[in-house]
């Protein structure tokens, strides 16, 4: 059976909130071979693009190993903040469940990145 | 001697958070400081208006001053049977706002209420900038914008609070002077922490590795449950969570402290939500800047002792900087935002229409509003363009009667919410009075139209700044 696509939340958890009208995402991966593939390819190219629609000006990525885990800033994408932002989630409250959803490629070492959510979609 | 350990436990992580948290924590936390934060970053504005609005005529009747947390008076009057029961409890809070003085007499008369005249109060003030801020921008300090660098003169007439946040030195030194209660004005929320263990255990004010790990143990625990379980991904997997216990950090001399939460509560203290807490609105992990220390959050590592108890290890930290935040609210226009219920099998098509017909006859009325958005909740418009958009099929559209496509599986709902934001008042409340009358002459199906007119808000949007730590003076005073 070969694993092919999953999603974020099989190796990681997370929690976002909000700075002014920067917001950031922390992720924190269940394993080390979790954290070592989101240290590759978890990069903050691909969460700018991945909030591509939000108008991040700038995405900065952070490294927390001792956590094993990534601290992303995203720069004015709150559309005002809290006091200004006319949008339903002012504080950023839903981008780390959101981030969570992205498909991912883990290939053959998933299994040793598995957290507890075990959402397998072999093929 | 110094003690081995103090156990200090956050019982309020923001205005309106639960109320009886900080007395199952008081009762049970075997707790030697009660901490109770009140300050998110625009509380400020708002209680500086209500100080603003509450005249002096009000205050010689003998009604009530304002400008602080009075929830806190609140648990204060609840936690007096607790604090009889244990004399040496000590109670650290930024309750005060823009008018810690106020608060304290308040406070005073509650304590004298329960016999327990023998607790002193003292207040750290010096954060509030309003009366020496014209001074400091004639002086050249031109408090610029820390994210666009303009000079704060440019709103400087719509100012409506500008406070320092100040270190963990006043209250230390507020309780050194025998205080039960210390009540700030802006703190940094770690400080809340950092204050009590300093002063148990004598830390030295450029002793960056402890102040540091303190800093720490006040960051997790600020906001209150969310340590504790709160906003835990896994969150299925914590017990009980409507019981949910605040949380507790028990400090060793050393920096290293547990974290836990009282016996018999509910959610969870371990490795998951504590890495969750600790990089919550944290920009660089390793250089988390407070008026105390420049402190290393990648340095700790995380072990789980037993059952909700998890230690953190002692922390590395830096110099703290020269100069002090200052958190600065401004008004800037006014705001509101209304929904309503959109039913059907075109529900999302149909919501849209009805927010462009609202914002279409405010405009009729002879207002062009400056800022709106069209939210379709329950169609992806949560977070627009990442979330999957609700797909309707085209032919769904073409009506009833014409293809006969609808069944009941095509039934769905999406609230619509229409937010706006303007400069004038006026327009601002123009917008809405057009709720109701889209229920009689818009589309079929539209309802949940019960809580009336949206609200017209004051926006304060925020201004954050530096200073130098030179510049600013804490007090310390009793009462």
């Amino acid at each position: 059976m070969k694993i092919t696509t999953t999603s974020l939340a099989s190796i990681a958890h997370a929690r976002s909130g909000d700075k002014g009208n920067h917001a950031n995402i922390a992720i924190l991966a269940y394993t080390d071979a979790g954290f070592r593939w989101m240290q590759e390819h978890l990069t903050a190219e691909v969460v700018q693009r991945y909030f591509a629609s939000l108008n991040p000006s700038r995405v900065v990525r952070y490294e927390a190993a001792n956590v094993r885990g990534f601290n992303f800033v995203l720069y004015d994408v709150l559309a005002g903040g809290a006091s200004r932002s006319l949008r339903v989630d002012t504080q950023g409250k839903t981008l780390g469940l959101a981030l969570l959803h992205m498909e991912i490629q883990p290939g053959p070492d998933w299994k040793f990145m598995w957290g507890r959510k075990r959402r397998r979609t072999d093929e | 001697m110094t003690r081995q350990s103090v156990r200090i436990g956050n019982g309020c992580g923001f205005l309106g958070d639960n109320l009886d948290a900080p007395i199952l924590l008081a009762k049970d936390g075997r707790l030697d400081y009660l901490t109770l934060d009140y300050l998110a970053e625009l509380t400020m504005s708002i209680l500086a208006l209500q100080k603003q609005r509450s005249s002096s005529a009000a205050i010689a009747l003998g009604m009530p001053q304002t400008g602080f947390a009075k929830d806190f008076l609140d648990v204060l009057e609840r936690l007096t049977p607790i604090l009889r029961e244990q004399p040496s409890l000590k109670i650290v809070t930024n309750a005060g706002g823009v008018n810690p003085a106020g608060c304290a007499e308040a406070a005073k008369v509650i304590l004298y209420g329960a016999g327990l005249e023998n607790r002193t109060i003292r207040t750290v003030t010096g954060d509030d900038l309003m009366p020496i801020l014209d001074h400091l921008i004639s002086q050249g300090h031109a408090l610029a914008n820390m994210e666009t660098g303009e000079p704060l003169s440019s709103v400087r007439e719509r100012v409506v609070s500008a406070n320092a946040y100040l270190g963990a030195k006043p209250i230390a030194d507020a309780l050194k002077l025998g205080a039960s209660i210390v009540i700030t004005g802006r703190v940094a929320d770690a400080s809340l922490t950092v204050g009590p263990a300093a002063h148990e255990f004598g830390w030295a004010w450029d002793d960056w590795y402890r102040l540091s790990s303190g800093t720490v143990a006040g960051h997790l625990i600020e906001c209150g449950a969310q340590v504790t379980g709160g906003l835990w991904c896994n969150w299925q997997e914590a017990p009980d969570l409507a019981n949910v216990g605040y949380p507790i950090v028990e400090i060793e001399p050393s920096g290293l402290f547990r974290v836990t939460k009282p016996p018999n509560t509910g959610g969870r203290v371990n490795r998951e939500t504590v890495a969750e807490q600790l990089l919550y609105e944290v920009g660089d992990p390793a250089a988390y800047l407070t008026p105390d220390v420049s402190a290393d959050f990648t340095s700790v590592s995380l072990t789980e002792k037993e059952t909700d108890v998890v230690e953190v290890s002692a922390a590395r930290g830096r110099p703290a900087t020269d100069s002090y935040k200052v958190s600065i609210a401004y008004r800037d226009g006014f705001t509101a935002s209304g929904t309503l219920v959109v039913f059907g099998a075109d529900a999302n098509i149909k919501a849209l229409k009805c927010g462009e017909i609202i914002l279409d006859r405010v405009k009729r009325a002879g207002w062009n509003l400056e800022h709106t958005n069209i939210e379709r909740l329950g169609a992806g418009d949560c977070m627009p363009g990442v979330a999957p958009a609700l797909d309707i099929p085209k032919e769904w559209l073409t009506g009833i009667t014409e293809h006969g496509v609808y069944s009941r599986a095509h039934l769905h709902e999406v609230v619509l919410r229409v937010s706006v934001r303007d400069s004038r008042k006026a327009a601002t409340e123009r917008f809405t009075k057009e709720f109701a009358p889209l229920v009689t002459s818009g589309p079929p199906g539209i309802t949940g139209y019960t809580t009336g007119r949206p609200q017209v808000r004051e926006v304060f949007a925020y201004w954050p700044a530096l200073i130098n730590k030179k510049l600013i003076s804490p007090q310390v005073q009793i009462h």
